[in-house]
């Protein structure tokens, strides 16, 4: 064995520094605690900065709201799979944690009264699901999660964080007597060198994983670092085939063209010249729900109607609009479709395919952020010391769906919760670390001498690609049996190529070829618990949607999955149907 | 340029934002080495996209010849 790595101890170590990351570093660094927060990338470049919508909060400024309502369209939106408990948790903390945020100095929009301006969105109603809507919303202008960023990075600052960036974590550290967490490695690129960071508590806030599939509105970076790791430590990951689309994402690119374009008259063609969603919602037409458009565009796609020499996506026309009407009330969306499609809609359709943006599953945890897994009895038995917050978790508040502007309030409750949980976890420890485990850092190790050391092998670029391509034929937005069955083979072989991954710069000194590599471990494992998870689950249920079983079926799948690296098993454990104070939402036909 | 800098550019060109990942990635494969970037990119993300998609013109003109070639990129 070559020397011991370098080891650095903190009371708290948070992975990733986004919106939940930043607000857990924050209770934690307010508590005077020595708190380590790791980023691959520069904390305000995190990608809670592509969030716009608004931050959900009953605070009823403009309509009547109450947090009860807020939960009845939280639960009816999961369609049911979400934890009531930690859902009536959330809705109950919203205004406080918004408020919160208002002191810290975050730009809200305002009304004239000097009060936070909130706008509807989308599944937010009065009155359980009547056709009034919320006014639940709070936003700054377009730059929600921008704004949120910045003024959590400045508080941390303010309270001492101190941020490691440009480093990524690589694997847990887990005490072989009870399977706490003590620590983790990480990569420092400046450098190159392994190290061990060893906390009394260790947090995930490590994003989602929406590049393991070809069409997404992730960035780059969103490559589900956090959930490989956990995986390869033995966690299982929860609901992970419950993905959220959104029906027109640029093809080949990813970024998304606004439902506005559709509200405004355009419509979808197929390669025929067909205007196919007459068929498949006669009244609503292209402005059906997003997941009915999704199917029926996945449809054309699957039975070859398809455009462009791969016949694999379909046509937004909306050059009848004129342009007029494109450069005044769709602005922004010629540059979009000039830059990332070389098709100028004035004149031409821009090629679209339903296109994924959110991971409802993901590290099962509870609504104090403790990581959570099934041992003995137990279906929920804490993992000492390891949380997890914001998307890489799973709650369960989303359950099969997410409504909009219920992550950001997410990242805000569970962050804070999770921190203050920490914080009295670390108290009530003894004063000194626990001892290392002998083989501490080991499996990080290894992972990167096979890696330097491989003189040939599969391309990182290439085995990510089939990856992405893998997973947005055979599980996509809809699912058919045989797609899924073949694409749990075709992962697994990836996952095989994966192992033998090969690149030919071995330079330790800022070696992004080598953190890509890296990357494509943790893409790997959150493709295989996504397609296995998939394929095992028969029904139909939110994002889930399935040509075999087209209906919720309460009676067989009323829970939720966990899927585990080794052997690629399934685990099953209950939705928690009962919340903390008040009666039951019973699950009921969802129609909006 | 060494590769060291070249590898520090290529890490800063990745962000939050996707649109921006895609333009810096296209503008990257065929300007490895255009040190005038750097300095760009120390810009807040969506403060870079107004720019780079070109809803904000009120910019640094020290940075006018980067913008350029980004924008046309």
């Amino acid at each position: 064995m070559s020397a011991a790595l370098p080891v650095r101890r903190f009371d708290a170590i948070v992975v990733g520094a986004g919106g939940s990351g930043l607000r857990a570093a924050l209770e934690l660094a307010r508590a005077s605690l020595k708190v380590a927060v790791l980023s691959k990338v520069f904390p305000t470049r995190s990608h809670t900065v592509a969030a716009q919508g608004g931050i959900a909060a009953p605070l009823a400024n403009s309509t009547e709201d109450n947090w009860h309502w807020h939960m009845y369209d939280t639960v009816k939106g999961s369609d049911y799979l979400g934890d009531q408990d930690a859902i009536e948790y959330m809705c109950r903390r919203a205004n406080e944690v918004v408020v919160e945020l208002e002191h810290m100095g975050m730009p809200f929009d305002r009304l004239e009264n000097g009060k936070i301006y909130q706008r509807p969105f989308g599944g937010h109603t009065q009155g359980y699901g009547s056709a009034k809507m919320a006014m639940r919303a709070c936003a700054a202008a377009d730059r929600t999660g921008h704004a949120m960023l910045h003024t959590l990075y400045q508080q941390n600052v303010r309270a001492n964080t101190q941020f490691f960036v440009e480093w990524m974590a690589l694997d847990l550290i887990r005490d072989p007597q009870d399977g706490a967490v003590v620590g983790v490695t990480a990569l420092e690129m400046e450098t190159g060198e392994v190290h061990i960071l060893q906390g009394k508590a260790v947090l995930f806030a490590t994003g989602g994983a929406g590049r393991i599939f070809a069409a997404s509105t992730n960035a780059f970076i969103n490559t589900g670092d956090g959930l490989g790791i956990a995986a390869r430590a033995g966690i299982p990951l929860q609901d992970m085939e419950f993905w959220q689309f959104h029906p027109t994402g640029v093809h080949g690119a990813g970024v998304l063209i606004t439902e506005g374009v559709r509200g405004e008259g355009g419509y979808l063609l197929n390669k025929d010249g067909e205007r196919f969603m007459e068929r498949y919602a006669p009244n609503a037409k292209d402005l059906a729900s997003r997941d009915v458009v999704s199917r029926a565009m996945t449809t054309e796609i699957k039975e070859g109607r398809g455009c462009g020499p791969e016949a694999d996506h379909v046509l937004l026309k909306l050059d009848h609009l004129g342009p007029e009407v494109i450069n005044l009330r769709l602005p922004g969306i010629r540059e979009i479709a000039i830059k990332f499609a070389n098709a100028d809609p004035i004149r031409e359709p821009i090629p679209v395919v339903p296109t994924v943006h959110y991971q409802m599953g993901g590290i099962p945890a509870n609504y104090m952020g403790q990581v959570v897994v099934p041992e003995g009895a137990s279906h929920e038995a804490i993992v000492p010391g390891f949380y997890a917050a914001g998307e890489c978790s799973c709650v369960s508040v989303h359950g099969a769906n997410r409504l909009g502007t219920n992550s950001l309030l997410d990242l805000l409750v569970f962050g804070k919760s999770s921190g203050e949980q920490m914080a009295k976890d670390i108290r009530a420890m003894p004063r000194p670390h626990r001892n290392l485990p002998k083989d501490a850092g080991e499996l990080s190790r290894a992972r990167l001498a096979r890696l330097d050391g491989a003189s040939a092998g599969e391309r990182v670029a290439e085995v990510g690609a089939d990856l992405r391509r893998v997973m947005q034929a055979h599980c996509g937005v809809f699912r058919f049996p045989d797609d899924l069955a073949k694409g749990v083979e075709k992962v697994k072989e990836i996952a095989a190529r994966a192992q033998r991954s090969f690149i030919a710069d071995k330079s330790k000194v800022f070696n992004t070829a080598r953190v890509e590599a890296l990357e494509l471990d943790n893409l790997v494992e959150t493709a295989l618990a996504t397609v296995v998870s998939a394929d095992a689950r028969l029904e139909s249920r939110g994002a889930q949607a399935r040509a075999d079983f087209p209906e919720r079926d309460d009676r067989d799948w009323l829970k939720h999955t966990l899927w585990y690296k080794e052997d690629n098993r399934l685990a099953y454990k209950p939705v928690h149907l009962k919340p903390l104070t008040v009666e039951a939402f019973e699950p009921k036909v969802r129609t909006y | 340029m060494e590769r060291e800098a070249r590898e520090r550019l290529r890490w800063k060109c990745r962000r939050g934002l996707l649109e921006l990942d895609l333009v810096l990635q296209r503008y990257l494969e065929r300007n490895p080495q255009d040190a005038e970037l750097s300095e760009l990119l120390d810009l807040a993300d969506n403060d870079l996209w107004d720019i780079v998609s070109g809803r904000n013109e009120r910019y640094d003109g020290r940075l006018s010849g980067i913008v350029a070639r980004l924008r046309a990129s």
